[in-house]
């Protein structure tokens, strides 16, 4: 984006933000010491150590965020959504239209409220025929790697279905800008450190880590506009079994209703029986 | 101790043909490269019937009749496609004495659990899911849920019929039409259910059997003109399918491999844990995915624990799967012994202690007897791979979050067993177990309104209940 700020004030000049990556809460350089230019700024350029450090942050986290009350976890998601509000106008700044923060606002704001009612639609009791009482209720898949969409609406329709059912998420940003800002948003937004973890760089040189990395449960590649990066991550995934959110054909509508999918699909279903009686 | 008289089940009310074709498009057909298998009585080694094995062009044939049934199919009326899998569960139940001991000779399973767990539960998948077809959009999926289209199904053998169930009812029900491919060693159930869904009169096309091995599953899921594929097996299996149907957009489920955790705490109470354990390795041979094949027992109780389940053991009657009184039944193949065998002998080779207890096996046949090994660690053979066989690995443990890190100490995720007294415990371990069914004070139940399937590498996608449509609509 142009710099707008310098061209309006030449008696000062700006300081600029460096985009880091954010891993564990905190915001680090590549470990590889690398970086690319993004519209003039020098961003990280994650390497596969970053990934590995990553899902070792996203792990740690994971227990602690899902054992989370959904109530509290709500809260958080609420939270992200006022923040992104009070910094509408740094997003607008680097060009993301204000009906998309609009947007982006609302949906962290839908997802909040699905935190203490998902277990409720997706889970339930199961009338067996015999004196059990048989329980079904949704569960986190774990650590779930993302490569996002380029767009802050985009990015943050693929976060936080992941996140708001108890899973934490590593994120491979296509604009990195956009994420690294979000990022910061997530910072300080009561979301602890390790919940979502954002690389910035080339998804074909860090997603294949990722999509094979033993301690990744799932896989999300919405973002991959690639097909024949999206077939070899997929199969990479086979290797241990993940489930993947397979890139849509044609794209995906963000403006519309989400639906339960995008949540469903890293939850897992655990059913307990026990017998009842005296 | 007193002997049973024998009390075999009539084999008389089964009349099995001396060879099979495929069901394609409504009738039974030869394979157009001629090929054959024989499939044979676990017990007996007696050959049983001569099958078809489809080769690719069958099975092009079978999923083009299911492409052409599909429309008419999925427009008809969700509550006709009811009636017609109600019309099914009522066949299969008033032919489940003749399918009972179908299964029993094909598969080596015992009368007693194919007549009165398999044959039971196969009718009340199709009952239950008959009920669903006209109501699916209260099913919580959105308020148009629409059919995948044609489903490649690939099932394995410990439970010919009862798999068959899980995955055609769910399909049918959804409006989706279906190729369902059986095991090689128990292919006859299906070919009987085929028999079925002609008596029921359910259109041509809709319901396809190709019998054959690996090769005519790998054509099924690979086929460009499948919509959905489902698949019970293997982990090792399940990854080539899911590397297979990469990059294709087709829906996949999986249901594999378990090594399920058996977890039994101080309190628990002694003779009904010997029960459950007993019920979750030694059930139907052990030939179950969510079998208990490690038992986690709490080190203060666990001399005493063992010489009850020893002691239970040793009334264990192996032999006939067609006496009413036969516990244990014959091992599926011959593939299936060798391997139970070499697991077995890897586990005394590498220091686990084996026990079994005095027991005369027949001398035609599959058999193995019950076997335990103690002072297993977590790094044996036998305690991290999967057997699917009457072997139980006994580990011990001395405080809760002990028996958490070892039960979840495994790339499996599927089941998992917790006995104890005390409902706090219960529901503080089930939490952190991560498995997908946790049975407890209870092992090895199943309904069909109740969602099964794994955590980690024990797949994904859950079968039964209302869950279990998810994986069938768009």
């Amino acid at each position: 984006m142009p710099k707008t700020a310098k061209a309006t004030e030449p008696t000062r000049l700006s300081v600029r933000k460096t985009y880091k990556l954010y891993i564990g809460g905190a915001f680090p350089r590549s470990e590889s010491g690398r970086t690319y230019v993004v519209n003039g700024d020098n961003v990280a350029l994650a390497s596969r150590k970053d990934a590995r450090d990553a899902v070792v942050a996203a792990r740690a986290a994971q227990p602690k965020w899902a054992g989370a009350t959904a109530y509290n976890r709500g809260q958080v998601l609420y939270r992200i959504a006022e923040m992104i509000e009070a910094r509408r106008a740094e997003f607008k700044a680097l060009g993301v239209p204000g009906a998309e923060v609009d947007a982006a606002v609302d949906r962290w704001v839908w997802y909040a409220g699905w935190s203490d009612k998902i277990a409720q639609v997706a889970g339930g009791a199961n009338p067996v025929a015999g004196p059990f009482f048989n329980i079904s209720a949704p569960e986190p898949t774990g650590v779930v790697a993302v490569v996002a969409p380029p767009t802050l609406l985009g990015l943050v329709s693929v976060v936080a279905p992941a996140v708001v059912t108890g899973n934490t998420v590593v994120v491979l940003a296509a604009d990195p800008q956009i994420a690294i800002t979000l990022a910061e948003v997530l910072a300080t937004s009561d979301v602890p450190g390790g919940v979502v973890n954002v690389l910035t760089g080339r998804y074909a040189e860090t997603a294949p880590w990722l999509a094979a990395h033993a301690d990744v449960n799932g896989l999300d590649l919405t973002g991959v506009e690639d097909p024949d990066l999206a077939v070899e991550l997929e199969k990479a995934a086979a290797g241990t079994l993940k489930r993947v959110v397979r890139p849509p054909a044609g794209g995906v509508d963000f403006t519309a209703d989400p639906g339960l999918r995008p949540m469903t699909a890293f939850l897992e279903i655990k059913t307990v029986w026990h017998p009842k009686g005296y | 101790m007193f002997e049973y008289a024998p009390a075999p089940e009539s084999r008389s009310v089964v009349d099995i043909a001396p060879s099979y074709g495929l069901f394609i498009d409504g009738s039974f057909e030869q394979a157009l490269e001629g090929g054959v298998f024989k499939t044979v009585n676990p017990a007996s080694e007696e050959v049983l019937a001569e099958i078809a094995a489809a080769g690719q062009e069958d099975v092009d044939r079978a999923v083009a009749a299911a492409r052409r049934a599909f429309g008419p199919w999925s427009a008809l009326p969700g509550s006709e496609r009811a009636k017609y899998l109600f019309r099914i569960a009522r066949i299969i139940q008033e032919r489940s004495r003749e399918l009972a001991v179908l299964e029993s000779l094909d598969n080596g399973k015992p009368i007693k659990e194919s007549r009165d767990v398999d044959l039971p539960l196969v009718a009340a998948h199709f009952f239950y899911y008959a009920g669903w077809a006209d109501k699916l959009a209260y099913a919580g999926f959105g308020p148009d849920p629409r059919p995948l289209g044609v489903a490649g199904q690939v099932i394995p053998w410990n439970f010919p019929l009862l798999m068959l169930a899980w995955k055609i009812a769910p399909a049918l029900a959804t409006g989706n039409t279906v190729v369902l491919k059986p095991a090689e060693t128990t292919p006859l159930s299906a070919l009987f259910f085929a028999d079925v869904c002609r008596q029921a009169e359910l259109p041509a096309g809709v319901v396809n059997i190709v019998t054959g091995a690996g090769d005519t599953g790998a054509y099924l899921v690979s086929h460009p003109d499948v919509n959905k594929v489902a698949f019970t097996g293997s982990t090792e299996v399940g990854r080539e399918i899911a590397r297979a149907v990469a990059g294709t957009g087709k829906r996949l489920t999986l249901e594999l491999g378990g090594k399920a955790a058996n977890i039994v705490f101080d309190d628990a109470p002694i003779d009904q844990a010997v029960e459950g354990i007993v019920n979750g390795i030694f059930f139907n041979q052990g030939h179950v995915c969510c079998a208990g094949s490690r038992l986690l027992v709490q080190e203060s109780i666990a001399e005493e624990l063992l010489a009850s389940l020893k002691r239970r053991m040793a009334t264990l009657r192996v032999g006939d799967p067609l006496d009413k009184n036969t516990d244990i039944g014959a091992i599926n193949s011959a593939a299936q012994l060798a391997r139970i065998t070499e697991l077995s002998e890897i586990g005394a080779g590498e220091g686990a202690e084996r026990w079994s207890p005095a027991c005369e096996l027949p001398d035609r046949g599959f058999w193995f007897a019950p076997t335990i090994f103690t002072g297993v660690t977590q790094a044996h053979r036998i305690a991290r791979e999967e057997i699917f066989g009457p072997v139980l690995s006994v580990l011990t443990f001395r405080t809760p979050a002990e028996a958490i890190e070892k039960a979840n100490n495994t790339p499996y995720g599927l089941s998992a067993g917790i006995w104890s007294e005390k409902g706090s415990r219960i529901l503080s371990i089930a939490d952190k177990l991560r498995a997908g069914v946790v049975w407890a004070n209870t092992f090895n139940k199943f309904d069909p309104t109740s969602p099964f399937g794994g955590y980690k590498e024990s797949g994904y996608g859950r079968e039964g209940g209302r869950h279990g449509l998810e994986a069938y609509l768009a």
